[in-house]
Formats: structure tokens, sequence, C-alpha cells
């Protein structure tokens, strides 16, 4: 039987570590992403997942191993070699970066439909009316209201804030989406419903993900695998059911039963 | 020499080399900022120190200066900088765009038709057409030097989504020689097309923001615009009250307390040569003559 494309990982970490100074941020953490899984990494604050999640994304540069990504060409590159110019290319197109907290992820002060529209002029769109339609079409798909399209981000509430952030992301269709506590920060409803949302987009989209959560509620929604992380290594992976359901490690344990029961 | 204890055209000649270079490198690459040492001016940032540091520059003693601000050669800024090379380059000066060799300015280009023994010298506020948009210096250079321009558009898309049409009417970005946009600064956008393959050479200088831009003579100068919303130069409810002109940049002027209004010509040269070939526009000549 011959390889084809998607069953080669579309991301791969090669024995990532980063140290600031002396403190370690994550060290020797291996894994492969393939296209449509989605990939949740727990652990409690301080263990090290905010500081995967920018080094997998090329925010910051790993003090040893490497990230590799399948481009679309098939050709898996490492990160660290790419230009600035391919680096910010990738960061429009094929990938979406989700914050925990929309303002840093949104124009707060230009009208949403600028904000989803962003990327398309970007990659060169030059055409009023389409980017318009485009932005309209996706403000419905995240569940906001089309006439809510001219009000800047700064009228929303944090729910349409964040669902608004998502779909700036999703606009260019991309492969793979990073996702640093998507639900932080929001009240349990909302984050049922965004929840709700992601799901449908993920599948819908056949989309890569890595999400870093602290919620295993999130993680056990939305992802196929889970990394747990403490103090900055990998310390437990494998199927979601099976990390939640039967966790092997001690602190894994520790962190399920931490959780009130769905 | 008219003022002897000043260098020829007040600046040193240090200082002159070094604005000289910055200007070649502009002229170079055409739309890109050049950071130089922009001196301290016997005048307040924001009245022309970038567009005198430049003239000072390039001026020699047998050039001929025009000076205009908005289009007029008889405003105080004008009157001033005019004097101001009078007397420490002793340079001719004129207010006949025509007769012009260096022409700075503050908004306008002339309607006049430059030709390729000009050079236009345009005093800039704030040279950076995406500092809006994006506050840091680091981010804009970066972002200028990856042609990432995508945000330009997007202030432009948020022009029409809030008022249906681009309402940019001034400092509207223009695409230089296919490469770098660059903002023309406070010219009204009426003049844009203007820039746009000039035989003259145009020279930008920003005093305050320590930045020298350039574009070549007959360089591809492109306004911003989406497919669907083209750039159009605007266009005035009625003809210059003076002259007549339907061409021009017109001034609306409120004339009593009343409402009324007249339009005239911006460029006060081109107004008073039209008026000397005959041309006549509604209110000429209506107004009372002054009794002793």
């Amino acid at each position: 039987m011959t390889m084809t494309e998607s069953d080669k990982p579309l991301l791969a970490a090669e024995t990532l570590s980063k140290s600031y100074g002396r403190h370690v941020g994550c060290r020797d953490v291996s894994f492969e992403l393939y296209e449509g899984e989605v990939l949740a990494v727990v652990g409690e604050s301080g263990s090290g997942k905010s500081t995967l999640l920018q080094v997998l994304s090329g925010q910051l540069d790993p003090s040893a191993g490497r990230v590799l990504y399948r481009m679309r060409d098939g050709v898996a590159r490492d990160l660290a070699t790419l230009g600035e110019a391919e680096r910010r290319f990738l960061f429009r197109t094929d990938w979406g970066y989700v914050h925990q907290d929309p303002t840093l992820g949104l124009r707060m002060a230009v009208s949403a439909g600028a904000n989803v529209g962003e990327r398309l002029m970007a990659v060169g769109s030059r055409h009023y009316g389409r980017i318009r339609g485009t932005a309209l079409d996706w403000l419905e798909r995240v569940e906001i209201d089309r006439d809510r399209v001219d009000d800047a981000p700064k009228t929303y509430s944090g729910g349409m804030r964040q669902r608004l952030q998502i779909a700036r992301n999703l606009v260019t269709r991309p492969r793979l989406v990073f996702m640093d506590e998507p639900t932080g920060g929001l009240d349990v409803s909302v984050q049922a419903r965004l929840l709700d949302l992601l799901r449908g987009l993920v599948s819908e989209l056949g989309l890569a993900a890595v999400i870093v959560t602290h919620d295993l509620a999130v993680a056990r929604l939305l992802s196929h695998r889970i990394i747990v992380m403490k103090n900055g290594a990998v310390i437990e992976t494998g199927l979601s059911d099976q990390v939640l359901d039967d966790p092997r490690e001690a602190y894994t344990q520790l962190l399920v039963s931490s959780v009130l029961p769905a | 020499m008219s003022a002897p204890t000043y260098n020829f055209a007040y600046l040193d000649e240090q200082t002159k080399r070094m604005i000289r270079r910055a200007i070649l490198k502009a002229i170079a690459i055409p739309g890109y900022q050049v950071p130089f040492a922009s001196r301290e001016m016997p005048m307040p940032y924001g009245w022309g120190t970038g567009g005198v540091q430049v003239t000072a520059a390039i001026i020699g003693s047998a050039d001929v200066l025009k000076v205009i601000d908005q289009g007029s050669d008889d405003t105080t800024n004008a009157v001033s900088i005019r004097k101001f090379f009078a007397k420490t380059a002793g340079v001719k000066t004129t207010t006949h765009t025509a007769d012009a060799t260096i022409i700075q300015t503050r908004h306008r280009i002339p309607e006049a038709r430059l030709h390729a023994r000009q050079v236009l010298v345009y005093q800039v506020p704030i040279p950076e057409p995406l500092r809006f948009l994006e506050p840091r210096e680091t981010e804009t250079r970066k972002m200028h030097a990856l042609a990432d321009y995508g945000l330009m558009h997007v202030k432009l898309y948020e022009d029409i989504a809030r008022h249906g049409h681009i309402a940019t009417t001034y400092a509207y970005p223009v695409k230089v020689d296919g490469r770098y946009v660059m903002d023309p600064s406070p010219t009204p956008k009426f003049d844009n097309p203007k820039m746009n393959d000039c035989a003259a050479l145009q020279l930008f200088g920003a005093g305050r923001e320590k930045r020298i831009y350039a574009i070549p003579p007959y360089t591809t100068v492109v306004s911003l615009d989406f497919e669907d919303h083209p750039f159009e130069r605007y266009r005035f409810d009625a003809p210059c009250a003076l002259c007549g002109s339907t061409e021009g940049y017109l001034d609306e002027v409120i004339t009593d307390d009343r409402g009324s209004r007249m339009f005239v010509c911006s460029d006060t040269d081109h107004c008073e040569t039209r008026r000397a070939l005959g041309h006549k526009g509604e209110m000429l000549g209506t107004a009372p003559e002054a009794t002793p």
C-alpha cells in the first residue's frame, strides 16, 4: 500500500524544548498531528502548555528540537527555516490562532466585517462586495447577527468576540488552528455554546487543531487525543477517552478526579 | 549676499550632504521612507521643517523658489518660508508655477502641469500610511519590508462600510512603482492622479518624524481602491467664482452669515493666470471698489 499525503503528519514536534534562562518552559516534547485531528494539551497553569503552543506556532524559537509542518505542496518544512514572509503567509492562510483574550486576536476599533475580511485582503482580495459577502456568511456560521457586521467588536459581548475571532481565523479555510484556552473567561452557558460551535466547525471543515486548556471538559468534548503536561514535560498521552476514563499517571488521576462529574 | 551671517540656505554643508544622501537613497527606492538626522529649524514642527530641510539641501543660487500653503502663495506659512530662503540663500522667488525650479508645498500640487526641470518638495506631518492602524514602528517597518499591505485595505473597507464610499479625502494611500505603499500626506486625493507619471521630481520631507521619501520622475503612482469601489477624484458643484475654472480644486468660502458661499480656485497662481488670459467667473469684478 502506498502512503497518501494525508497519511503523513501535518504537524510534527521533535524533542521540543524551550527554556527561559534557567527556567524551563517545556522540555523534550514530541508528537505528531494528522489532518482533521484535534489534540488537547492539558495541565495546570504553569505546566508549559502556552509555551508549547507558541513554539509550535513559530512565535517562539525552540531552545532545542524542531517543528515540522507539511505545507500545501506536501513538503514537510522545519518552521525555523521558513523566512519571515513565508511564516506570515502561513499564519494568515493555512493557520489560525485563537487567543484566550479576543482583544489580542481582533482589531477592536474596526468593524466585524473588516476583522473577518482582513485575511482575505491580506492575500489579495480586492472586491469589496465579495469580501463583505464572505464576512456576512461567516458571521452567520458563528451565530452572530448579520446586522452587527458594521459594529466594532468593542460593542460585542465576550462570547460574541470569541466567536468573531474564530470566524476571522477560519475565513481563509486554514488546515490547522491553534487555540489557547478558547473558552477561558466566558461563563458556563456561553462556553457550552462556543464548544458546540467549535465542534461543529472542526468536523465540518476537517480542521486539525491544537487546543491548550486547563478545562478537561473542553478536552473531552473537542479532542481526539490528549497530552498531559506537568512541569514542562509530557507525562501522559493517549486517546481522549482513554486518558480521561482510565488515567495512568497519578497526576492525571488527580486532574481527572478534581473535575466535577459531567 | 543678503545675509552673510548665515551659511547658504541656513543649514551647514555637512548637514546638507547628510540630507542629500538620504534624498538620493529615497530616489533610488521610490516610496521608501529613508530615516535622516532631522535638525532643529527656526520654526515649529508642523510648519514645514521637513520640507524646508529638503529645500535647503537641494537649492542652488540659480534656483527660483515658489512656496504654497494649500494652493496659496500668500498665506503666512508660504510667505515666511519664501522670505526665509530669500534671506538665507539670496535666491529669486516667484509665485508663478511655470517660472519656479523648486516648489515647496504643504498640501496641493499646482494645477499647471509640472515639467522635467522642476522639483516639488512636500512638507509631511505623518509619513507612515499604516500608522493609525498599526502603532508599532517595528511592525510597520516589517510590513513595508514584506509588502504586507492588507491592512491598508482594511482602512478603505472601513470607510465603505461606514460611509458607503471611500471617504478618505486626503492622505489617500498610493502604491509607488508597484512596491511601496506611501502616504502622500495631507495632499487632497484630488491631486493624487497628478503624482502618477509626473515629469518633475517629487521629494517628501517629514521633520518631526525624521523621514525623507521620493517619487522619481515618470514613476507609476496608483491610488489604492477596490474593484467595485474604484478611486474617484471628486467633482465640485460649481465653477470657480473668479476665473470660471471647472477643472481645478476649489475652496469653499462662506461669504456672509446667511448661507451664501462661493467656490474659488485653491491654486491662486492658476486662478490669476486664467484671469489674465481673460477667463471670467461669475463674481469677478462685482466687489465694490475701495474708496479712499
